[in-house]
């Protein structure tokens, strides 16, 4: 028997939506459920029937090929049947219209929804919605807890742990839900966390998350056992907040010089698309520290144990 | 009730890995693969009295979670333990093992799971003990112990690596 029965079921949750809601042995239940669904993609059949016959919907209301794409393949190799929601909604009158297709697409018997939306919150608005599982794939500059997700699982896969890294995370921390889930996540999970950029992007405010803030990079980059570089906006770029590009490769930009200060196994995260020759020089984006490519490998990996997680809990009889 | 002690228990294996080394085929691949947890630490064991004995396999642990017909039903305390079969299954002659047989969905299951990972050239089913009630026309071609049970008894296999001590217990359910 490969069922262990515990006295409590670690996972009891329908949705995913962020990661303050998820305590530390929940996040580390993911990670290890995701371990075992890594082996799935080195096999010559690469599926499991284990959603077979599950609908699962991707809802993107703002463009994000490879996040869809992750989440598309992770539903077929679990064998689930995926449709794509193909629409691009007006900005007027968001919160109502999307609860409308929502309600719609759930007609039609769908288990899981993926939603990716410009508006913080709507994949909350969106659990309290529907009957069927919601995972969030990025609301607004709320939160990307499966980015996260996939970032701890990488950070723990070549550090051996979590508890006790120093990791910083660089770039426009204020605007990016990539910054605010992988910060709770790794808090909770134990490591110190240093929040760099220029005092625009990253404000004093966030020490009362639990974080340390710094605006000077090279005071600090000999620390880290992790960094993980944002990605630079464009849209950002052009307001008031960001200096201009030149001078943030400058303070900013990890390049070879810049590695060379730093521990020599210090692992480079990038969450992507790369902006190369701004937030992350070329030879460091390809370099031998550098986790970027091993992140999307195990971000399949990780969606596939949060699809599924989330569909035990739905259908599953709880002891 | 106590139907084997540890000494009992290692009599049967090694009953069992006579018999398994007389039935493989010669010059055939052979790997040895047992569904987790205890029918993994069986084989594992399995491997080492067939090495003793001559027998070259490879050794690999299933995970049959993913395939199980009651997934939906068994909620959220599924725990998933991943596949770990380092060699290429196709050719092989393979022994699946299992600690009881009972209803047979575990070996459809494991079976499933298993030419999913490639084509071998046969799949051969050990189990320790062998205790009726079959839902599904399968069956053991190495059975350690045969058990006549009625539907309110439990067969419970431990193994040093599990449960601290080896022994195969009868017990009746509440």
């Amino acid at each position: 028997m490969t069922i262990t029965e515990t006295q409590r079921p670690v996972w009891m949750r329908r949705h995913l939506l962020q990661m303050d809601d998820l305590a530390r042995e929940e996040i580390e239940h993911i990670l290890d459920t995701a371990e075992g669904f890594k082996e799935v993609s080195t096999r010559s059949v690469k599926k499991v029937p284990a959603l077979r016959g599950r609908v699962v919907v991707t809802m993107f209301f703002e463009e994000s090929t490879r996040t869809r794409m992750s989440f598309e393949l992770a539903a077929q190799r679990l064998g689930a049947d995926v449709i794509d929601l193909q629409e691009r909604m007006s900005s007027t009158k968001k919160g109502e219209s999307l609860i409308d297709t929502a309600r719609n697409i759930e007609a039609m018997g769908v288990d899981v929804m993926v939603l990716r939306h410009p508006a913080a919150g709507s994949a909350t608005h969106l659990s309290q919605s529907v009957g069927c599982c919601v995972v969030n794939a990025g609301d607004g500059q709320h939160a990307h807890p499966t980015q996260a997700l996939l970032d701890l699982f990488t950070l723990r896969e070549s550090k051996g742990r979590i508890d006790g890294l120093k990791v910083a995370i660089v770039g426009d921390v204020a605007h990016s839900r990539v910054a605010r889930s992988n910060l709770r996540g790794l808090l909770k999970l134990g490591a110190e966390v240093t929040l760099v950029g220029p005092p625009t992007l990253v404000p004093r405010a966030f020490e009362a998350l639990g974080a340390r803030v710094c605006h000077d990079f090279d005071a600090v980059l000999g620390e880290f056992d992790v960094i993980n570089m944002l990605r630079v906006q464009n849209e950002r770029i052009e307001s008031s907040v960001f200096p201009s590009v030149r001078e943030y490769v400058q303070f900013f930009g990890m390049n070879a010089e810049r590695l060379r200060r730093c521990r020599p196994d210090v692992l480079i995260m990038h969450p992507g698309p790369v902006n190369r020759g701004i937030e992350l020089a070329a030879d460091v984006a390809d370099g031998p520290n550098s986790s970027i490519l091993r992140q999307v490998t195990n971000g399949l990996a990780v969606r596939m144990a949060v699809l599924f997680l989330v569909n035990q809990a739905a259908t599953g009889h709880a002891a | 009730m106590i139907l084997q002690d540890e000494a009992g228990l290692r009599r049967t294996l090694e009953t069992m890995a006579d018999e398994i080394a007389r039935a493989a085929p010669p010059g055939a691949p052979v790997g040895i693969v047992g569904i987790r947890r205890r029918g993994e630490v069986l084989a594992r064991r399995l491997r080492a009295m067939l090495e003793a004995r001559g027998v070259a396999l490879h050794h690999g642990a299933l995970d049959i979670t993913l395939y199980r017909d009651d997934l939906s039903t068994i909620g959220p305390n599924a725990m998933l333990r991943g596949t770990e079969i380092a060699f290429d299954v196709r050719d092989h002659w393979i022994v699946l093992v299992d600690d009881v047989l009972y209803t047979g969905r575990s070996v459809r299951a494991a079976l499933d799971a298993l030419v999913d990972l490639g084509r071998p050239r046969a799949i051969r089913l050990a189990v320790l003990v062998d205790r009726g009630w079959r839902e599904l026309p399968i069956h053991a071609d190495f059975v350690g112990l045969k058990v006549e049970t009625t539907a309110h008894q439990i067969i419970k296999v431990k193994v040093h690596e599990v449960d601290g001590e080896d022994g195969i217990e009868c017990v009746e359910s509440e």
